[in-house]
């Protein structure tokens, strides 16, 4: 059985990223994307991987949350709240999550996974051996890496060039 | 103590809330918002496995993929913001160029 800080935390998770989709204006809707990624870094420190948490909230909350916030203030404002959706469409959607729902609890109800336990016996992974791993093993992984988001923003930023400005700005001959 | 189909139980509603969003809303932004919660879920459950073996690769992988969405939002930020200046609009149903 789960205990109360998990509780707490997949409420706040939860909750937040059904605020995420479903508040009016965009910009509560990223400030909620950020709480429901700081509540995912809750989970992760619950499950020892401190490491992975720190990264997470540089990253996610740091990075993303805050890029997706700046962009909903580049967008003109009749953009950025919610038009009506169709009934509809908004009838399939639900029905479509909890058919993925009960597929997905019906294969872990049948499956091993809930006789699965979390031992303290065994202890934590330790930093210094992903820090290890990712010098030795997989540093070719890591280089590459760093090489695809070097281009994702080089990339981004020659898309979101303006190109008449930077004519307009040319000596003339 | 939490046993790891809780974790399993919060990320499959997650990716639920996710599938959601990705067929009802037709805003850009929400739709990246959408994929967002669907990557974080999904590594949720590689960290929750990585704790029960317990095996550092789980952590390493959780690593890589979280820079990998970092660099997808920057460039799917980018084309929204391009799409935006032709369009004036981040509906995805007025992108209709494509379609004849």
């Amino acid at each position: 059985m789960a205990d109360a800080m998990f509780i707490g935390l997949s409420i706040l998770t939860i909750g937040s990223a059904i605020i995420s989709l479903e508040s009016r204006e965009l910009l509560y809707g990223g400030i909620a994307l950020a709480v429901s990624l700081l509540g995912i870094a809750g989970f992760f420190v619950i499950l020892d991987a401190t490491f992975v948490a720190m990264f997470q909230i540089a990253v996610y909350v740091g990075a993303v949350a805050v890029l997706v916030i700046f962009t909903v203030m580049l967008v003109r404002s009749p953009n950025t709240v919610t038009k009506r959706e169709t009934v509809k469409r908004k009838i399939s959607g639900i029905i479509l999550s909890l058919a993925f729902l009960a597929l997905f609890g019906a294969f872990i109800g049948n499956s091993a996974v809930s006789q699965f336990s979390f031992s303290d016996a065994v202890p934590a992974v330790d930093i210094k051996e992903i820090g290890r791993e990712l010098l030795t093993y997989y540093s070719p992984v890591l280089i590459v890496l760093a090489f695809t988001l070097a281009g994702a923003i080089i990339g981004a930023l020659a898309l979101a060039r303006r190109e008449d400005i930077e004519e307009k700005n040319e000596p003339a001959k | 103590m939490n046993q790891p189909s809780d974790f399993i139980i919060v990320a499959a509603v997650l990716i639920s809330i996710g599938i959601y969003g990705i067929v009802v809303k037709r805003n850009a932004l929400r739709l990246i918002i959408s994929i967002e919660l669907i990557a974080n879920a999904v590594n949720l459950v590689i960290v929750a496995f990585s704790r029960m073996l317990p095996n550092s690769q789980g952590q390493v992988f959780v690593l890589f993929s979280i820079a990998i969405s970092a660099a997808e939002v920057a460039v799917g930020l980018g084309i929204m913001i391009i799409a935006y200046r032709f369009y004036k609009d981040i509906d995805v149903t007025e992108y209709k160029n494509l379609k004849n």
